[in-house]
């Protein structure tokens, strides 16, 4: 974190001064680590048309947080983890062996999870509003050892990226032809879906859940608008989440409004540049 | 049930490179989707399988796939090898199986979809991931099999762009690699106009020449099955029917199935 430090002294700007403002400096790290690891899931949450799925997950994230905070423990986060990648993976379960359409099968678990996680949070009385913060989120909270537990998601996410994303990207077009090409579609899939879980859940809380799902389509629905095959892709979804995450933290700084709302704001605005700018056809 | 004669291997099966369909049955919920299918697929010949919607069609490309339990027998004969039993689904050990190429009904690609050809295929035949960009080696590969199907020029086409046509090409190319035993083909000439039809047939009469290919496929379009098919099966649950083109199409169970007569006048 030292060296963090002394690279961000030189930055010229007020909150860069050396020996203070450290809040600021870990959020900046923070976004850093974030805004592409949510560019890099929302090329794949995009392609295969998942957004309202992770919107789901950010509800399961919450009940999560309800269920750890009602059995005590200090960190809730890990609770909420585990639930929302044994929500994840239901779905995907539930999914299979159904005839209902995938957003049926999404709003049933997503209004379930919702209504579990409210009834929880308010059992016997207790007031809502100390989950208030999970709402917004709060980046400028974010400790060392926090950014650590991201970095190293981060590395997971880009490992599996290595592995697997051509397996995933075919089991998206079409599963039988997967299939055909001896590619296991249920476990992609349900991989992938654990690892939306897992980002979704631990950067809820700097993130905001009222906003985090903005981070897991725009960067991607921007992309898409331009790009013309699958490098381009990635290359403009991950460079348009860290320059809007970057922006949107100075902006939060010197304006006071949230993070989350300020970035979610610069990637509409990163749409909007690429939908004019869209490729056309003929 | 009858069973089919051979076309070009007149009398009887050589048990060379041939795929053994017996009593193939396939209930799902209580459901008989298939009853009973027997027939063998040789290589060099294309065989077409015919049939109303809801006959079974899709469900038994399935069950060669390995896809769908079924029950029954799908044994596959190299050319010189012992038979090799395709049991079910995951029962069959990892590399004993044919290879099998599959040609799907065309999968939808949004227009705007940022997947090139060469980033589908290089997905779908390498290592490599796509999203780097991708090296020279594995665009090559890629233009070599698309010049089996004569679309090289197609190789940096996004996949939402291509005509239905094209992309029949680009999916054969990819069933082609590498170069199967069986090849099935879903509803090829759905979607795909009268040039773009023509074109297909004919680089499937080259395939299986070349390759000695045994090439099986589904179709609705009964007016052609007389330009390239060696066989044609009438399935709806069971076999209703085999032979050539001419002896299908003008069998009672064909008129009985479809309402059509067809035969050297075409329709009626």
């Amino acid at each position: 974190m030292d060296l963090w430090y002394h690279l961000v002294d030189l930055l010229p700007f007020e909150w860069a001064q050396s020996g203070s403002m450290y809040f600021m400096k870990n959020a900046l790290l923070a976004v850093l680590v974030i805004s592409p690891l949510f560019g890099l899931l929302s090329t794949m949450v995009v392609h295969s048309r998942m957004s309202f799925f992770s919107d789901a997950l950010g509800h399961s994230a919450f009940t999560g947080m309800a269920i750890g905070a009602l059995c005590g423990f200090h960190e809730p986060t890990w609770a909420a983890v585990i639930f929302a990648v044994v929500f994840a993976v239901l779905f995907n379960v539930v999914r299979r062996y159904t005839a209902l359409a995938s957003d049926t099968v999404i709003g049933v678990f997503a209004s379930t999870a919702m209504a579990a996680g409210i009834f929880l949070s308010t059992l016997g009385g207790r007031s809502f509003t100390k989950f208030n913060s999970l709402l917004i989120g709060d980046i400028l909270s974010v400790e060392p050892a926090k950014i650590g537990i991201l970095a190293l998601i981060l590395l997971a996410v880009i490992v599996l990226w290595l592995v697997s994303f051509n397996h995933l990207m075919l089991s998206t077009v079409h599963p039988a032809l997967a299939g055909s090409r001896g590619i296991r579609v249920f476990w992609q899939e349900t991989v992938f879906s654990a690892a939306i879980a897992v980002v979704v859940t631990l950067s809820m809380t700097w993130v905001g859940l009222l906003v985090i799902n903005s981070l897991l389509v725009l960067p991607g629905a921007a992309a898409r608008n331009t790009a013309r095959n699958t490098a381009q892709y990635h290359l403009l979804s991950m460079l348009g989440a860290v320059v809007c995450g970057i922006a949107g933290l100075m902006t939060s700084y010197y304006l006071g409004s949230s993070a989350g709302a300020s970035i979610t704001l610069y990637l509409a605005a990163f749409f909007l540049v690429t939908f004019i700018l869209r490729k056309k056809y003929n | 049930m009858r069973k089919i004669k051979h076309g070009k291997l007149a009398g009887g099966c050589s048990d060379a490179c041939c795929l053994k369909l017996e009593d193939l049955s396939i209930a799902l919920d209580s459901e008989q989707i298939l009853d009973g299918v027997s027939f063998h697929l040789h290589c060099g010949e294309i065989v077409a399988l015919i049939g109303p919607n809801g006959a079974g069609k899709s469900s038994l490309l399935r069950a060669i796939l390995g896809q769908m339990p079924y029950t029954g027998s799908i044994t596959f004969s190299p050319a010189g090898g012992p038979a090799i039993r395709l049991s079910d689904p995951t029962g069959a050990a990892k590399g004993s199986r044919p290879l099998v190429g599959y040609v799907p009904q065309s999968p939808t690609f949004d227009r705007g979809d940022p997947v090139s050809v060469l980033d589908f295929f290089t997905a779908a035949t390498s290592r490599w991931p796509v999203w780097l960009p991708i090296p020279k080696k594995h665009r090559e590969q890629a233009a070599a099999c698309l010049a089996r199907v004569h679309a090289q020029e197609l190789l940096d086409k996004p996949m939402g762009a291509l005509s239905g046509g094209q992309l029949q090409r680009v999916l054969l190319a990819l069933a082609l690699d590498p170069v199967p035993h069986i090849l099935l083909l879903d509803e090829p000439l759905s979607g795909v106009d009268a040039e773009g039809e023509h074109q297909l047939l004919e680089m499937l009469d080259e395939l299986r020449t070349q390759y000695d290919l045994s090439i099986f496929l589904t179709t609705h379009d009964f007016a052609t099955l007389d330009n390239f098919a060696d066989e044609v099966i009438l399935l709806d649950k069971k076999v209703l029917c085999a032979g050539t083109p001419a002896q299908v199409l003008s069998s009672p169970a064909f008129y009985d199935t479809f309402h059509l007569r067809m035969g050297k006048g075409g329709v009626e």
